[in-house]
C-alpha cells in the first residue's frame, strides 16, 4: 500500500474551503448549466396586477410563435394544476386556501402566475409570452395589515369572508398573570415595532430542470434549492409522481437564506409537465421574477409592552404580533412568527409573559423563511425596547442588561417562554465587546459631541442577543404542528483504499459543509481531511436527510457525524484487534492508528482495517464485510448560541444620513469546527441584518404593485456601504450535543439589526427621537428628527 | 436576459455609424458600453429594431489636450476618463465626479459619451459639463454640429442627439488659475444614483468668491445650473456660514420629482445641503 498521509487534528482550524475553487470561479453545475437534449424551456406569465378577476384568458396566440409546443393557462392545465403545499398548519382552525401553481380565474399578488409557454429555447418561450391574450378586471386590493383586520377590508379570497389565517396565543404562566406583574410594575413601556418586509435576494436565482431519466421511468429533477429531501416528499405528494420513482438534485446552489427552502409553483410545473410530456422541461427565473415571486420574509408588526419596577427588574412581557402571510400559505409561512414566539424574553429573567399572533393575508408575495426566520423579529423587538425602558428608566442600557439577563452560573435556566437554555457567559461575551469597543471612550465622545451640537452625531447601539437553532428535537416540533421531524442523518464509508465517503442529509448551498464535515469526520476517524468527500444534496446517493435551514446542519447534522464516525471506528476496532490477536479493550487509537496497550509495535492503521474489511479474509466470526456505519441523530434539544454586539453610527442631522463608523461582535457559537467559516459566516449575517437596519424594504403600492422591483430600489448593501467588523467570540460548550457546537448561520443577521437601529435613536435622543422606522435610509431619518424637533417645541 | 429580437451591427468609423442608424430607421439605437441600453433591453422596455455598436470607432476614443481645453471621444470608457492624467491635471471635476459613478464594473464598461446621450436625470457627468460649460459634437447624416451643454439636455432621456445622428466627442474648456472644483453626491447607497448631485466650480480671489458655476443632478427632468446660487456667491467670503447662506436659493428654478429616496420637500432640502457643501469643498473651506 502506498504511504498514508499522516492525520493532523482538523477542528478547531480555519482551514480554506474545498469548495472555493469551484465556486469562486463559477466553474460548477448550477442547475441553469444543465443542457438536457430535447428540453423545453418554461417562460411564466405572471400577474401585473395586484389583485384582480382574469376575464378573459386565451393562450392559442402563443402557439403562433417560432419553436412554442405548448402553452397552457389552467384551464388547459387541469388535474396538473397542483396546489402548493403548507406543512404546518398552526392551528386546529387555520385558514389555508387553496394555492394552484396558476391561478384559476382570481389573481392576488402581482407575480401571480397566470399562465406559462413551452418552447424549444428560453428565448422563444419569452417571445411567446406576447401572443398570450389576458384581460383583468382589477378588484380591491389589501396590503396594509391593520386595514386587512378591519371589518368590511377588501377580503383576499372571498370565499374565506375573512383575511386572518389564524389566532394564536402562548401564556406559559396563565391568563392574566402578565397583567398581574403589571400591576406590581412602576413603569410600563409600550411601543409598536415595524419589521419591515424584506426580499432574500440569493445571488443565483431559482432554476428547475425535471426530466425523465433512465429505463425506470424515474423522473429527475434538479433544482436551486436548499431542501431536495422534503422537496421529493411534498412534489410527490403534490403531483402523485410515486416518491420512489423521484429523485431530486440540489446541485451547487447560489445561496438561499430561506427563499430556497420551499415547494414553488415552478417546480410543481416542471414536474408535472415533464411527466405528462416525457421531455426534459427547464426554468430559469429573471431577477424581475425573483423579485416578487420567491417569497419574501419579515412582514410583522409587533406590538409589544413591558413592565418593570423602578430599579430596573423586569417583571413581564407582552408581545401582540400582526403577522403577514402575503396572498397565500407556502411551506411553512404561518409557523415563522412561532418560531420568533419562544425568544422575545431572550436572556432576560422575568416573571410573566403573554404572546398573541394574528396571521394575516395581503395581495403581497407570500412569505416565509429569511434568515433567521422569526429570531430576527423577536430580537429586534426585544433589544429595542430594553433600550426604550432604560431611556425611561434613566438606567444606563447595559446595566439594564446585565441587571436581568441570566447569570452565567444559573444554567441550564428555564425562561419565562418555557425553553431550558443549557448554557451560556453573557458577561464574558460582553465585558470581551466592551473593550474590543471601547465603550467608555465613545460614550465620552458622545457627550462631547451633544454638548457641541455637532452637526453629526454619535449613536451608540446594543444587542446582547441569543437565539433558538438547530431545528429541532422532532418531538418539539410535533408538539407546534408541523408536520416533519427534526433529524439528520449520516453515512461513512471507509473505502479499500482507505479513502472515505461521508454522506451526509444537509444540502449546504454556501456554507461550507464540505470542508467543515470533512474536520469532524477526520478527527473521529483519524483520517486527513483532504481524504474525505462529502456526498450531499441528491436524494438517490444521499436519501435520507432533512436539508439545510435554521442554522442547523452542524448543530444537528454535526451530531450523526461524529456518531457515525464513531461506529465506523467500533468496527474497525474489532477487526484490527482480532488480527492483532488481542481483546479490544486492550487497543488505543489515536490518529488513526490502532496500538496495542503496552506494546506499541502491534499497530494497525483504519486504512489498512478499512482494505482487511474490503478483502474479508481474515475478519473475526460473524462480522460483516466493508467498513461503514450510519447515523440517524435526533437532536436532543435546540441550541442556544448568544452573543453582545455593539455599533457606533454617525449621523448627520442635516441630511439623516447614518454611517456606521465601528462594529464590534462576540459571539459564543460553542466550539468551533472551522473558525474561517464561522467569520464569513457571521460577516454575512452581519451585512443582512445590517442591510435590514439601513436598506433594504420592500414597498407597495396601494393596488398592490412592488415599487421595489429591482436592485435600482431595492438596495441590497455592498461592500463599500458596509464598515470593517471586528469579530471575535467567547467559547461556552452546548452541553446538549457532544461536538458542543451551536448554530452561526444566522447570528449575525439576528443580533445586528437592533443594535444599527438602537444606535441611530442613541445618537438622536437629545432630539427627542425615541423610535426609528427601518430601513432608516435618510429620508425617514431626517423626517422622524424633523417631527421629534416640532413635538419637542 | 432575453430582450426581443434586434439586429446588430458594428461600423468601424462615424460616417459608417450614422448611415447604419439611418437605414435602420427610427427604431435604431446607439449602444456603447451597453451600461444604460442593457437594463432597458432586460426589461424589454426598448424593443431597438437594430443596436449600432461605437465601442470600437477609433475617433470616438481617447483624450486629446487642445491648451486651453480638453476633448474627450464620446466612446471613451468612464474608466479610462477618471484615470486620464490629462483629465485628472486639467478637468479635476469629471474626475472625480466620474469615480462617484455606480462601481467599478460599469465603470469599467460604460462610456461618457453614453452617460451623456442616455440623457438620464440622475446621471453624474450631465451636470458637469452643464457646470464646465461643455461643447459636444454631433454627427448625423447633414454632417456635424456643435452644441452647448446647456442646449443639449431637453427632457427626461431626451437630448440633443437626433434619431439619425451620433454624439462623437466632449471639449471642455480649461478652467484657469484659482479656481476649485468638486462634485459632491448624496446617494442612498454607495453603488446607487445620486438623489441629489452637485457639481460646482469656483473662483476664489483674495479670500473671496469671484466667480461660481454650479449644475445639480436629479433636481429636474435635465441637469440645471443654480444661477441665483450663482450669483449670491458673487463677492461671498470663503467661510462656511457665507457660502451656507448663499445656498438657500439653490433650489429655484428646480422642478424636484418624488420618488422613494426622496419626496420634494427632502429634495428641495437636499440640494440646499449639498450646494453649500460643494461650494465649501470647492472654495477649499
Amino acid at each position: 500500500m502506498t504511504e498514508l498521509a499522516e492525520h493532523v487534528a482538523a477542528i478547531g482550524r480555519p482551514l480554506k474551503r474545498k469548495e472555493d475553487a469551484r465556486l469562486l470561479t463559477g466553474k460548477t453545475q448550477w442547475t441553469d448549466n444543465i443542457q438536457l437534449a430535447g428540453a423545453l424551456h418554461m417562460a411564466i406569465l405572471r400577474s401585473p396586477m395586484g389583485h384582480a378577476k382574469i376575464t378573459k384568458l386565451d393562450v392559442s396566440g402563443a402557439l403562433k410563435y417560432p419553436g412554442v409546443e405548448a402553452a397552457y393557462g389552467a384551464a388547459e392545465l387541469g388535474d396538473l394544476n397542483a396546489s402548493v403545499p403548507c406543512v404546518w398548519p398552526v392551528t386546529d382552525d387555520m385558514v389555508a386556501p387553496d394555492f394552484p401553481a396558476l391561478a384559476k380565474g382570481e389573481v392576488r399578488h402581482m407575480g401571480d402566475c397566470v399562465a406559462l409557454v413551452l418552447a424549444g429555447t428560453a428565448a422563444q418561450a419569452a417571445d411567446a409570452l406576447e401572443g398570450i391574450v389576458v384581460e383583468y378586471s382589477a378588484l380591491p386590493a389589501v396590503i396594509n395589515m391593520d386595514d386587512a383586520i378591519k371589518e368590511g377590508s377588501p377580503l383576499v379570497h372571498s370565499d374565506k369572508g375573512t383575511n386572518k389565517c389564524y389566532t394564536y396565543k402562548l401564556q406559559p404562566q396563565g391568563d392574566g398573570a402578565y397583567e398581574a406583574a403589571k400591576a406590581k410594575a412602576d413603569v410600563v413601556v409600550k411601543r409598536r415595532f415595524v419589521n419591515q418586509r424584506l426580499i432574500p435576494s440569493a445571488m443565483e436565482p431559482r432554476a428547475v430542470v425535471a426530466s425523465p431519466m433512465g429505463t425506470s421511468g424515474e423522473l429527475t429533477i434538479w433544482s436551486a434549492t436548499q431542501v431536495p429531501h422534503v422537496l421529493r416528499v411534498l412534489l410527490a405528494l403534490v403531483t402523485g409522481v410515486s416518491e420512489n420513482k423521484l429523485r431530486v438534485v440540489a446541485p451547487d446552489v447560489g445561496g438561499g437564506f430561506g427563499g430556497k427552502l420551499q415547494c414553488y409553483r415552478e417546480e410543481i410545473l416542471c414536474v408535472a409537465l415533464a411527466n405528462k410530456l416525457g421531455r426534459p422541461i427547464k426554468w430559469t427565473e429573471t431577477r424581475s421574477e425573483d423579485m416578487m415571486a420567491t417569497h419574501h420574509g419579515r412582514d410583522q408588526l409587533q406590538d409589544i409592552e413591558i413592565a418593570a419596577t423602578k430599579d430596573g427588574k423586569l417583571l413581564g412581557l407582552k408581545v401582540d404580533l400582526i403577522a403577514n402571510m402575503g396572498a397565500y400559505l407556502q411551506i411553512i409561512t404561518p409557523g415563522i412568527p412561532l418560531l420568533g414566539m419562544f425568544m422575545y424574553p431572550a436572556i432576560y429573567k422575568m416573571d410573566a409573559y403573554d404572546f398573541s399572533c394574528i396571521g394575516v393575508f395581503t395581495n403581497t408575495t407570500p412569505t416565509d423563511a429569511y434568515r433567521g426566520a422569526g429570531r430576527p423579529e423577536s430580537t429586534y423587538a426585544i433589544e429595542r425596547i430594553m433600550d426604550e425602558l432604560a431611556n425611561e428608566l434613566g438606567m444606563e442600557p447595559m446595566e439594564l442588561r446585565k441587571k436581568n439577563w441570566i447569570k452565567h452560573e444559573e444554567f441550564p435556566y428555564t425562561t419565562v417562554a418555557g425553553l431550558t437554555y443549557d448554557s451560556g457567559n453573557y458577561e464574558a461575551a460582553t465585558d470581551k465587546a466592551m473593550a474590543l469597543f471601547k465603550y467608555d471612550e465613545l460614550r465620552k465622545e458622545q457627550v462631547k459631541r451633544r454638548a457641541s451640537g455637532d452637526k453629526v452625531q454619535l449613536g451608540i447601539g446594543i444587542s446582547t442577543f441569543t437565539e433558538m437553532c438547530g431545528l429541532a428535537p422532532s418531538r418539539t416540533l410535533g408538539a407546534l404542528k408541523y408536520v416533519a421531524g427534526g433529524w439528520e442523518h449520516c453515512t461513512i464509508r471507509v473505502l479499500p483504499t482507505g479513502k472515505v465517503e461521508l454522506v451526509t442529509g444537509t444540502s449546504p448551498h454556501g456554507q461550507g459543509h464540505e470542508t467543515a464535515w470533512s474536520q469532524i469526520a477526520s478527527d473521529t476517524l483519524g483520517i486527513p481531511v483532504d481524504d474525505i468527500e462529502v456526498i450531499h444534496g441528491d436524494t438517490r446517493t444521499s436519501p435520507y436527510g432533512m436539508d439545510t435551514y435554521g442554522s442547523r446542519s452542524l448543530a444537528v447534522g454535526g451530531q450523526a457525524i461524529l456518531r457515525a464516525g464513531e461506529k465506523v471506528v467500533e468496527k474497525a476496532r474489532l477487526i484490527a484487534a482480532h488480527q492483532l490477536e488481542c481483546s479490544a479493550n486492550d487497543l488505543e487509537f489515536d490518529h488513526g492508528v490502532f496500538r496495542v496497550k503496552g506494546d506499541p509495535s502491534k499497530e494497525k492503521a483504519i486504512q489498512a482495517v478499512a482494505f482487511e474489511a474490503f478483502s474479508a479474509h481474515d475478519l473475526p466470526d460473524g462480522l460483516e464485510p466493508t467498513l461503514q456505519a450510519e447515523s440517524t441523530v435526533d437532536p436532543q434539544d435546540f441550541s442556544y448560541p448568544h452573543g453582545t454586539h455593539l455599533c457606533a453610527m454617525e449621523v448627520d442631522t442635516e441630511t439623516g444620513k447614518s454611517t456606521i463608523r465601528s462594529y464590534v461582535c462576540v459571539d459564543d457559537i460553542g466550539i468551533q469546527i472551522n473558525p474561517l467559516i464561522v467569520e464569513g459566516q457571521v460577516h454575512g449575517g452581519l451585512a443582512q441584518g445590517i442591510a435590514q437596519a439601513l436598506y433594504e424594504g420592500a414597498v407597495y403600492d396601494s393596488d398592490g404593485q412592488l415599487l421595489t422591483a429591482s436592485f435600482a430600489d431595492y438596495l441590497v448593501p455592498s461592500a463599500p456601504d458596509l464598515p470593517s467588523f471586528v469579530t471575535d467570540h467567547t467559547v461556552t460548550p452546548s452541553t446538549t450535543n457532544p461536538l458542543g457546537t451551536k448554530g452561526v448561520g444566522e447570528a449575525g443577521a439576528i443580533a445586528s439589526t437592533p443594535a444599527v437601529i438602537n444606535a441611530i435613536v442613541d445618537a438622536l435622543r437629545p432630539y427627542g427621537v425615541n423610535d426609528v422606522p427601518m430601513p432608516a435610509l435618510p429620508m425617514t431619518v431626517w423626517r422622524t428628527l424633523n417631527a421629534a424637533r416640532q413635538g419637542g417645541k | 436576459m432575453i430582450p426581443s429580437k434586434f439586429d446588430y451591427v458594428r461600423p468601424k468609423s462615424v460616417d459608417e455609424a450614422v448611415a447604419a442608424l439611418k437605414a435602420g430607421g427610427e427604431d435604431s439605437k446607439v449602444i456603447a458600453g451597453g451600461q444604460s441600453m442593457l437594463p432597458l433591453l432586460r426589461l424589454r422596455l426598448a424593443a431597438p429594431s437594430v443596436l449600432v455598436d461605437c465601442a470600437r470607432i477609433d475617433e470616438m476614443k481617447g483624450i486629446k489636450d487642445n491648451g486651453d481645453s480638453v476633448t474627450i471621444g464620446a466612446a471613451s470608457t468612464h474608466w479610462d476618463v477618471m484615470n486620464s492624467d490629462i483629465v485628472k491635471t486639467h478637468v479635476k471635476l469629471l474626475a472625480d465626479a466620474t469615480a462617484t459613478v455606480a462601481d467599478p464594473q460599469i465603470r469599467h464598461r460604460g462610456t461618457f459619451g453614453g452617460a451623456l446621450a442616455h440623457g438620464d436625470p440622475a446621471g453624474d457627468l450631465p451636470a458637469v459639463v452643464l457646470a464646465l460649460d461643455a461643447t459636444l459634437e454631433i454627427a448625423g447624416s447633414k454632417g456635424r454640429r456643435q452644441v452647448a451643454a446647456k442646449d443639449f439636455f431637453l427632457d427626461y432621456f431626451t437630448t440633443a442627439v437626433g434619431p439619425d445622428e451620433i454624439l462623437v466627442s466632449i471639449t471642455i474648456p480649461k478652467l484657469g488659475k484659482g479656481w476649485g472644483t468638486c462634485y459632491e453626491k448624496f446617494n442612498r447607497s454607495a453603488n446607487g444614483w445620486a438623489v441629489v448631485g452637485v457639481a460646482a466650480a469656483v473662483k476664489v480671489d483674495g479670500g473671496k468668491i469671484t466667480e461660481a458655476r454650479i449644475a445639480l443632478t436629479n433636481c429636474a427632468a435635465i441637469p440645471v445650473r443654480a444661477s441665483s446660487v450663482e450669483s449670491a456667491l458673487k463677492g461671498v467670503a470663503v467661510s462656511a456660514s457665507e457660502i451656507e447662506k448663499a445656498s438657500q436659493s439653490a433650489a429655484d428654478g428646480t422642478r424636484a420629482t418624488s420618488d422613494l429616496a426622496a419626496d420634494k420637500e427632502y429634495r428641495e432640502h437636499l440640494m440646499r445641503v449639498i450646494t453649500a457643501r460643494a461650494v465649501s469643498c470647492a472654495a477649499g473651506v
